[in-house]
């Protein structure tokens, strides 16, 4: 059954991005101010999307964690985290490259980045906690805090730094200087994001597999050990 | 004030998917000192820090007078003493004592501090810092702090390991005394002799299981491996 | 609310009581305070107009930095010979154990930062003396955010391996808009312009991360403590 799923979920993410990137490299034309960089948003903005509703789902498979007690919540909170980790990272990239070929810069203190940047560390500090642990339960206690108290401090993080930018305006990664895009080069950003949310339902479904099974030998070699 | 009982119902402790603890029930009469009996690894250590409010049980309770263990007013009526001696190195004896009869709430600290340190044959040393004790003070100290509130149910985790014989003697008093007011006494141990002198009922556990609860009899204390043999699997 | 109110003030006594009998902790912030502003002195010999503008990050700096090594001992002091699980097993609720510690390392930190802040004074020559007490009131609000994660994220990591780099890795990033809001503060109050106006909004960042901190941490203690 959930083999099923992924592959049906592989073959739609597969289908969007094929239509996509055909449309993307080769349909639409150049961009007035920054020439063919700018296609490169339509990697970055579905991730930021994806990247951030990582924290989200996974504050909420923490509280059901801690309001249940089974374990399968916590391992999809770590799933989603793993995933999104990954999808930030993408965005921190893709950012990079943009904010080099435009400006010259490899990084700028936009808001977007910044608030990226410390969602990534979240992400990678709770991940490390994490290994940290041996004993499951515990482990699944102790990040679920962390990933409810990380999940509000990017809250508090991204309204912070939006106020940051507006006393300190600083280069920004946007197509949108004057008003928004022409109609048809916006769609591909959201076809994109829903493609990307396929390719992290998989991403997840796979880990949470493995996650699962790797619990199991965990106990079947505790029980091995303990008498 | 009467002693209380102690009731585990079905308690489990699951770390992972692994069984530490398996649905034990075990019901302990007001006024009776047990002896928790057990090979290392058998849940022992687990199932006391479930009754002692430390860990949180998977399934099932520990109720002691009817009340959760985790409940305040039943904290009150807990002493426990652990493996560690739960005492600051930095602290004097007197200021250990003052501390632990503060959080319990006593009336006249450190007037209840000094009594027990004059009881546990500490009085000279009381402005001592512990970090400056032999060992066996410290242990001694520690004895003093697990009874400075008068617990009405004692819990101990191997209290006679590697004590002097002046501590021993010391403990072996005290538990003989808060027995004879009616206290409640679970003590888990690999010293058999000293612990089943004392015991009044005897509980082993295997694996995770109760294997055994019953009264303790002369054969136990003179054969201290009649009970392995006969209910653990060796 | 009194019994939790005796319970905090006994165990924030014994706390700093405990640490001025040894002072490492204190000795250990304070040095490590002194050496990185003189450090800093030589790295980059700010003018004093210059000066103004990033005083309040170099100040917070080294009170984070310095904080680090006060919260690190925490719960960490606990452990030696297992006295956590008799302050667990003792009457005194979970969050009055918490709320105590938090307590005593406020007023331990305090004390290392006003000290600090008067070598500050000192050895780069700055009068903010018309400003000093809105200084120290962002020092209070942020230490008090700063104490307030940290001595939170000790009990979390208490038992775990690796607890000294655990620590900083997962407390600094969900400091950062604390740090942001005190730096902009300091900074600004040290450079001559009083609290009010543009800079309202940092004090009340400031202040929201308290409260929310505050109340998350006391509602999430027990989950941590109690395994």
């Amino acid at each position: 059954m959930r083999d099923k799923l992924m592959f049906a979920l592989a073959a739609v993410c597969a289908v969007i991005l094929s239509v996509n990137f055909y449309k993307i490299f080769l349909v639409l034309p150049d961009e007035a101010n920054q020439g063919a960089i700018y296609r490169i948003v339509y990697m970055h903005v579905p991730s930021i999307f994806t990247g951030f509703t990582g924290f989200f789902v996974a504050l909420a498979a923490s509280g059901a964690y801690l309001a249940t007690g089974k374990l399968k919540y916590d391992a999809f909170a770590s799933a989603v985290t793993e995933v999104s980790l990954a999808f930030a990272t993408i965005v921190l990239a893709t950012g990079m490259i943009w904010g080099r070929i435009i400006w010259g810069i490899w990084w700028t203190w936009d808001a977007r980045l910044t608030t990226m940047l410390v969602c990534w560390l979240i992400y990678a500090g709770y991940l490390m906690l994490r290994r940290a642990i041996d004993e499951p339960t515990q482990r699944a206690r102790l990040s679920a805090v962390v990933s409810i108290f990380g999940c509000v401090d990017i809250l508090i993080v991204w309204k912070s730094i939006e106020w940051w930018r507006t006393q300190h305006p600083a280069p920004v990664l946007s197509v949108r200087d004057g008003g928004g895009m022409a109609p048809g080069m916006e769609a591909p950003i959201y076809w994109n994001w829903l493609a990307f949310m396929c390719l992290a339902a998989i991403l997840v479904m796979v880990r949470m597999r493995q996650e699962q099974m790797s619990n199991e030998i965990d106990s079947l070699r505790r029980t091995a050990h303990a008498y | 004030m009467s002693a209380a009982a102690l009731q585990i119902g079905g308690v489990s402790k699951y770390y992972g998917d692994f069984p530490a603890l398996r649905k034990i029930e075990l019901n302990i009469e007001a006024g009776s000192t047990v002896a928790l009996l057990g090979r290392n690894g058998a849940g022992k250590t687990t199932l006391l820090r479930i009754m002692a409010g430390l860990s949180k049980a998977s399934e099932g309770s520990v109720r002691i007078a009817g009340a959760d263990v985790r409940r305040e007013s039943t904290r009150r009526r807990i002493g426990v003493l652990g493996h560690g001696i739960s005492l600051y190195d930095e602290l004097s004896a007197t200021e250990n004592l003052v501390l632990f009869a503060k959080l319990y709430s006593l009336a006249e600290p450190e007037k209840q501090a000094l009594a027990w340190l004059e009881r546990t044959g500490l009085g000279r040393v009381r402005d001592g810092l512990v970090r400056e004790f032999s060992r066996g003070m410290r242990q001694r100290l520690a004895v003093a702090r697990a009874f400075i509130h008068e617990p009405e149910v004692l819990l101990l985790d191997e209290p006679f390991t590697a004590l002097d014989d002046r501590a021993i003697a010391v403990l072996q008093s005290l538990l003989g005394d808060a027995h004879a007011l009616g206290r409640t006494i679970v003590i888990s141990t690999h010293q058999l002799k000293e612990a089943l002198g004392l015991a009044t009922h005897v509980a082993l556990i295997q694996r995770g299981q109760l294997a055994f609860t019953g009264e303790r009899t002369q054969q136990m204390v003179d054969d201290t491996g009649w009970l392995y043999r006969t209910h653990g699997d060796n | 609310m009194s019994a939790f109110l005796k319970a905090s003030w006994t165990i924030a006594a014994k706390d700093l009581r405990s640490e001025m009998r040894t002072k490492e902790a204190f000795n250990a912030s304070f040095a490590f305070s002194l050496v990185i502003l003189v450090l800093f002195s030589f790295a980059f010999d700010p003018s004093s107009e210059e000066l103004h503008t990033i005083a309040g990050g170099l100040l917070w700096l080294v009170f984070s930095f310095a904080g680090a090594l006060v919260l690190n001992r925490s719960f960490a002091r606990e452990l030696q010979n297992d006295c956590l699980d008799a302050l667990i097993s003792s009457p005194a609720p979970v969050s009055a154990i918490f709320f105590g510690k938090t307590l005593a390392n406020f007023s331990l930190l305090m004390i290392v930062e006003i000290a600090a802040l008067g070598v500050f004074a000192v050895l780069y020559d700055t009068h903010f003396s018309k400003q000093f007490f809105p200084v120290v009131l962002v020092m209070l609000l942020g230490t008090w955010g700063m104490t307030v994660i940290g001595t939170m994220f000790s009990a979390l990591t208490v038992n775990l391996r690796m607890r000294e780099m655990m620590l900083p890795t997962l407390v600094y990033p969900m400091l950062l808009p604390a740090l942001m809001a005190a730096m902009t503060l300091t900074s600004d109050l040290m450079s001559g312009t009083p609290l009010g106006g543009d800079n309202m909004i940092w004090l009340r960042v400031l202040a929201g991360f308290d409260f929310i901190y505050t109340v998350l941490a006391m509602v999430f203690i027990d989950i941590v403590l109690l395994g």
